[in-house]
C-alpha cells in the first residue's frame, strides 16, 4: 500500500554560502495510514523545520514529500493552500484557537472554508465532539475553557475535515500532566477508533509514549526509530528513555 | 547619541505603522496652511474697496476658525500618538528590563515627535504650497474677479502660523508622552497585550428593548426637527434633538451590535460561509469596545455632512437669488415724518432728521447734489404707508394661536401698507406680477417663507383689515411672492397692497426710489456708483437725512463676499472634521492590528489562502467604516432638511449639486483613509506565519 507520507532525501540549508546551517540533511522515513508516529529530538535536531516542511509553511532545498502519493514540494500558491486546507490537520502547541468565536465555530471554520454545508458541518461538529469529549464546552469562548479543553477542541478542529495527515506540533507542551494525559488518551482513541493518521513532534518522552511509533532526530538526520509492538506503555517509554539518554544532551536537559 | 540613533532607527523601521499618522499629519499642515494662505492669494484679486473689506472680514473670521481647528487637530494627534504608544508597549518594555531610565525613554519618545513633526511639516508645507496655488482658482471664482495673470504664491505669515500652531501642538504631544511614559509600569508594558479579551453576548430581549428605545428617540429627534419645526420657537429648543440625537446614536450603536450578532448566527447557511463567522466576530467584538468612538465619529460625520453641503448651498443659492431679488441698479429709501418721540434718546436718529423727514425723497437727494435727471433711468418711486396696524392686528383671531407656539417673536411692528397703482408701476419694473383689486380687497406679499406660512393661515381665515370703518378682505388665500427692498435673500416679511383710494389720507412712513443707471457700459455704471457710494455718503447733508441707498453692485458684492466666507469656513471646519474622524476610525483599526494579526495567522495556519483572507479584511474594515457612515447619512437627511428650512431666506432650490460636491469630497478622504487603513492592514497581515 502507498505511504500516506513519504519523505524522500530532503535537505533544508538555512543562511548563505559562507555559513550554511543544514537543519535537515538527508532525511528520509514513511507513514503508513492509521500509524500515529511520534518525532523526538532536542531542540535544534530538526524537528521543527520538518513539521513545517510537511506542512507548507518552509519550503526543502532538496528532495521530495509526498503526501497521499502528491509531491507537496511542487505546490504553489493557492493549490498550496488547498492542500493544507483538505489534506492536513494541525494541532499546535498554543492551540491557534480564534478567541473571538466559540469552541463550536472555531471547529466550523475548518469546515466553513472548505464550503460545507451547514447542515454537515453540525453533524460532523457533534460526532468530532463526541469522540474528543467536548460537547459540554462547545458554546464557550477559549478563555473559558482550561488548557486541556482548548487543545481538545483544536484537536477536533483537526480532524473534522477527514484529513490524509495529522500534524501536532508539541500539543502537550503547554498542558499540565493530567490534561497531557487525557489528550494523548483521545489521540490513541481518534487512531484506533477513526483510522486517524497522527504525526506528532515532541520532546517529551512520555509524550512520545503514547504513539505507536518512535522516530529519534539528531542534527537533521534520523538517529534511531523502533515500533512499540506489543510493549506496554511503560515499557516503551523505558526504551525511550534509553535512547533519549544515548542520545544525551539536550534531549536530556529537556526531560 | 545612542537615543537618537535608536529613534531614527524605529521611525524606519515602524514607518509602515506610521503611515496613517504621518499622511494625518501632513493633510492638517496642509489643510491649516491653504486656509490661512488665502489672503496672499486674495491680494491679487482686482476687487473693490467694500470686497477687500468683506475679505478682511472672512480671513478674520478664518483664524479665528484656525483656533478652533488646532484645538480639533491638538486632539487628534495627541490621540494618534497615545495609540501608536500603546502599540510599541512591549519596546518600551525591553528598554527598561535593560536598565534604560525612563528618562531617557522620553528622550527617544522626544526625538521621535521631533523627527516625525519636523518631516510631517515640512512635507506638508509643500503640499500646501502646492494646493494652494489651486485655491487661488477657487478664490477668484468665489470673489467672481479675473485672475488677471497665474503667479505662484507663498504666503510666508500663514507658513510661520502653522509652524508656530503646529509647534505647540507637537510640543504638547511630547510632554503629554513624557507623562505617559512616566507613568507607566513594567509588568504593564510587558503583559498588556496579553490581556483576554471578554466577548459578552448581549441579552437580545434589552438588546432588543435598548433598540426600540434608540430608534424612537431618534425618529422623536427627526420629527422635532421636521414636521416639528414650527414648534422650535425658542433656540434653546434645538438642544433637545441634538441630545436625544446623541444619545439615541449611542443606543443603536450598542443594541446593534449584539443584535446584528445574534441575528446572523440564527442565519446558520450564512454565518458559516467561508470566513463570515470571523468577520462578523470581528466587527462585534469590535463594535462591543468602541461604541462610544463610533458614535463620536458618526456624529462628527454628520456634521461634516450638514456644515458642507449647507455652506456649498448657501453659495450657491445666495447667487442665484440676486438675479431675482436684486433687478434694479439703485435704490433709495428714506424714513418719513420723523415724530419727536422718535427722535428722542434714539441713537438711530439725530434730531436734524425731523425737517429732512418731512421733505420728499428727491428733495433730499439734490440736497446731496445728486443729479437725478442726469445719472438715473428707467426712475420708480413708491411710498409705504402706516396705518397703525401690526402683525398682531393683521393675524386676526389667528394671533392667539401663533403667539402659544412662537411667543419670542416680536407681534408689534408696524406693517407696511402700498398702493396698488404705485405696486404695479414698480412690479412692471421688477418684474414682478401685476394685480387688480375690487375696492374691498388686499393682498399681502411676502417671500420669507416661515412667515408666509403663518400669514397664510390668517388669510384662509378672512381676517379682515379696518380702515377708517372700512372693512378689507383677502383677495386670495395665500401670500404672494414678492418684495420691495432689494435683497440678496428671500426676507421679505410681507406687505399688504391695498385699493389706492384706502391709503390716500394716510401718514407715509417710508418713501423710496428704484432704478436703473443711465449709463452706457460697464464703466460709466462704475463711475455712478463710485458717486453713489463715495460722493453721496461723505456729503455733509449725509448727516442729517435717513436717506439710504443700496446698488446691484454692493449687494453683489457683499453676497459673493458672505458665499465665499461660509463656503471656506464650511470647506476648512468640513475638512478637519472629515479627516479627524476618519483618522480615528483608521487608527483604532491599525491598533487592533497586533490583536488582528494573531488571528490571521491562527487562520493561514489553518490553510485559509491570502484571497479569503483579504476578503475578509476588506470587508471587516469596510464594514467598520461603513457603519458610522450608513447612520451619518440618515442623520443627514434630516439634518440638512433642518438646515434647509433655517437657511430658507437663502433659498434652497441649489440643493443637490452642493450634496454631490460633499459627497465627492467624503469619498475622496473618508474612501482614501480607508483604502490605506486596508492596505496598510494587509500589509501587517502579510508578514510571515
Amino acid at each position: 500500500m502507498e505511504p500516506i507520507l513519504k519523505i524522500d532525501k530532503i535537505e533544508k540549508y538555512y543562511g548563505s554560502r559562507s555559513s550554511l546551517t543544514k537543519a535537515i540533511d538527508n532525511l528520509s522515513f514513511s507513514v503508513e495510514k492509521g500509524e500515529f508516529v511520534a518525532i523526538m529530538g532536542a531542540s535544534g535536531s530538526g524537528k521543527t523545520t520538518l513539521l513545517n516542511c510537511i506542512s507548507t509553511i518552509d519550503r526543502v532545498t532538496s528532495g521530495h514529500i509526498y503526501v497521499g502519493g502528491e509531491d507537496i514540494t511542487k505546490l504553489k500558491g493557492s493549490s498550496l493552500n488547498r492542500f493544507r486546507r483538505e489534506e492536513l490537520g494541525f494541532i499546535f502547541q498554543d492551540f491557534n484557537l480564534l478567541d473571538t468565536l466559540t469552541a463550536y465555530e472555531n471547529i466550523a471554520l475548518a469546515l466553513s472554508i472548505q464550503n460545507v454545508k451547514v447542515k454537515e458541518i453540525d453533524a460532523r461538529i457533534k460526532k468530532a465532539a463526541e469522540e474528543l469529549d467536548i460537547k459540554n464546552v462547545l458554546n464557550k469562548y477559549p478563555y473559558q475553557m482550561s488548557g486541556g479543553q482548548k487543545q481538545r477542541v483544536a484537536s477536533a478542529r483537526a480532524i473534522i475535515t477527514n484529513p490524509k495527515l495529522v500534524l501536532a506540533d508539541e500539543p502537550t507542551g503547554a498542558l499540565d500532566s493530567k490534561s497531557a494525559k487525557m489528550l494523548l488518551e483521545r489521540f490513541n482513541h481518534l487512531n484506533a477508533a477513526l483510522d486517524a493518521t497522527i504525526l506528532m513532534v515532541t520532546h517529551d518522552a512520555f509524550t512520545a509514549s503514547y504513539a505507536k511509533r518512535v522516530i529519534f532526530i539528531k542534527d537533521g538526520k534520523v538517529f534511531n526509530e523502533f515500533e512499540r509492538g506489543d510493549n506496554t506503555r511503560k515499557e516503551f517509554f523505558d526504551k525511550i528513555i534509553d535512547v533519549v539518554t544515548l542520545l544525551g544532551g539536550d534531549l536530556n536537559d529537556a526531560l | 547619541m545612542m537615543l537618537f540613533k535608536l529613534s531614527l532607527k524605529n521611525i524606519k523601521k515602524s514607518f509602515k505603522d506610521y503611515t496613517i499618522y504621518f499622511f494625518t499629519l501632513i493633510l492638517g499642515v496642509a489643510i491649516f496652511y491653504v486656509f490661512n494662505a488665502i489672503d496672499s492669494q486674495t491680494i491679487l484679486l482686482d476687487v473693490t474697496r467694500d470686497t477687500r473689506e468683506l475679505i478682511k472680514l472672512m480671513i478674520n473670521m478664518l483664524s479665528g476658525v484656525s483656533v478652533f481647528v488646532s484645538f480639533i487637530l491638538g486632539f487628534l494627534i495627541i490621540y494618534a500618538s497615545r495609540f501608536l504608544m500603546k502599540r510599541r508597549n512591549k519596546e518600551f518594555g525591553i528598554y527598561l528590563t535593560l536598565g534604560m531610565s525612563k528618562r531617557k525613554i522620553s528622550m527617544i519618545l522626544f526625538f521621535e515627535t521631533f523627527f516625525i513633526g519636523l518631516l510631517s511639516l515640512i512635507v506638508g508645507l509643500l503640499v500646501g504650497v502646492l494646493i494652494s496655488q489651486f485655491m487661488s482658482l477657487l478664490v477668484a471664482n468665489m470673489f467672481e474677479a479675473d485672475l488677471t495673470e497665474f503667479t505662484f504664491t507663498f504666503s510666508n505669515s500663514a507658513c510661520i502660523k502653522t509652524l508656530i500652531y503646529f509647534g505647540i501642538m507637537y510640543l504638547l504631544v511630547m510632554i503629554f508622552n513624557t507623562i505617559n511614559v512616566s507613568k507607566c509600569k513594567l509588568i504593564d508594558l510587558l503583559h498588556g497585550s496579553k490581556r483576554s479579551e471578554q466577548v459578552k453576548l448581549k441579552n437580545p430581549i434589552f438588546c432588543t428593548l435598548l433598540f426600540m428605545v434608540g430608534a424612537g428617540m431618534l425618529g422623536y429627534a427627526y420629527y422635532l426637527v421636521t414636521i416639528g419645526f414650527e414648534e422650535l420657537s425658542n433656540a434653546s429648543d434645538i438642544f433637545l434633538p441634538i441630545i436625544l440625537g446623541t444619545l439615541s446614536t449611542f443606543l443603536l450603536f450598542w443594541s446593534l451590535s449584539g443584535l446584528l450578532l445574534i441575528l446572523v448566527t440564527h442565519m446558520k447557511k450564512f454565518y458559516y460561509k467561508a470566513l463570515n463567522s470571523f468577520t462578523l466576530r470581528q466587527i462585534s467584538s469590535k463594535i462591543n469596545t468602541t461604541v462610544f468612538s463610533m458614535s463620536i465619529i458618526c456624529l462628527m460625520l454628520f456634521i461634516t455632512i450638514c456644515v458642507l453641503s449647507s455652506a456649498l448651498s448657501i453659495k450657491n443659492s445666495m447667487t442665484a437669488n440676486l438675479k431675482t431679488l436684486v433687478p434694479m441698479d439703485v435704490q433709495f429709501m428714506k424714513t418719513r415724518y420723523l415724530r419727536e418721540e422718535q427722535v428722542e434718546g434714539s441713537t438711530r436718529y439725530d434730531p436734524n432728521m425731523i425737517a429732512d423727514s418731512n421733505i420728499s425723497l428727491r428733495e433730499t437727494l439734490t440736497f446731496l447734489d445728486f443729479d437725478i435727471e442726469t445719472n438715473l433711468r428707467d426712475i420708480v418711486e413708491l411710498d409705504i404707508y402706516d396705518i397703525g396696524l401690526t402683525l398682531q392686528d393683521t393675524l386676526g383671531s389667528y394671533y392667539e394661536e401663533v403667539y402659544k407656539k412662537f411667543p419670542f417673536m416680536t407681534y408689534d411692528t408696524e406693517e407696511y401698507f402700498i398702493k396698488l397703482s404705485d405696486y404695479n408701476r414698480m412690479a412692471r419694473l421688477f418684474g414682478l406680477e401685476e394685480y387688480t383689486l375690487k375696492d374691498d380687497e388686499y393682498i399681502i406679499v411676502a417671500d420669507y417663507k416661515e412667515l408666509a406660512v403663518i400669514r397664510n393661515e390668517a388669510l384662509k381665515r378672512n381676517v379682515p383689515i379696518v380702515i377708517k370703518n372700512e372693512k378689507y378682505y383677502p383677495k386670495y388665500e395665500k401670500c404672494k411672492d414678492g418684495f420691495l427692498f432689494m435683497n440678496s435673500t428671500h426676507s421679505n416679511s410681507g406687505f399688504f397692497i391695498l385699493p389706492d383710494k384706502a391709503l390716500n389720507e394716510e401718514r407715509i412712513l417710508i418713501s423710496m426710489m428704484s432704478a436703473n443707471y443711465k449709463a452706457n457700459g460697464e464703466v460709466e455704471k462704475k463711475q455712478i456708483e463710485e458717486h453713489i457710494t463715495t460722493e453721496l455718503e461723505n456729503h455733509p447733508y449725509s448727516l442729517m437725512t435717513t436717506l439710504k441707498g443700496s446698488t446691484k453692485i454692493k449687494l453683489y458684492e457683499t453676497s459673493v463676499g458672505l458665499g465665499a466666507m461660509v463656503t471656506f469656513i464650511g470647506l476648512y471646519l468640513g475638512i478637519i472634521f472629515l479627516i479627524s474622524s476618519a483618522a480615528i476610525l483608521a487608527l483604532k483599526e491599525l491598533s487592533e492590528s497586533t490583536d488582528n494579526k494573531d488571528r490571521f495567522i491562527c487562520l493561514k495556519r489553518i490553510g485559509v489562502d491570502d484571497k479569503m483572507l483579504h476578503q475578509a479584511l476588506f470587508r471587516q474594515i469596510g464594514i467598520f467604516f461603513l457603519f458610522p457612515l450608513l447612520l451619518a447619512m440618515i442623520h443627514s437627511i434630516f439634518g440638512i432638511l433642518f438646515c434647509n428650512r433655517l437657511l430658507s431666506v437663502f433659498g434652497s432650490d441649489e440643493l443637490l449639486p452642493s450634496i454631490i460636491m460633499t459627497a465627492t469630497f467624503i469619498v475622496a478622504i473618508y474612501g482614501g483613509y480607508f483604502l490605506l487603513t486596508y492596505f496598510c492592514s494587509k500589509n501587517m497581515i502579510r508578514e510571515k506565519i
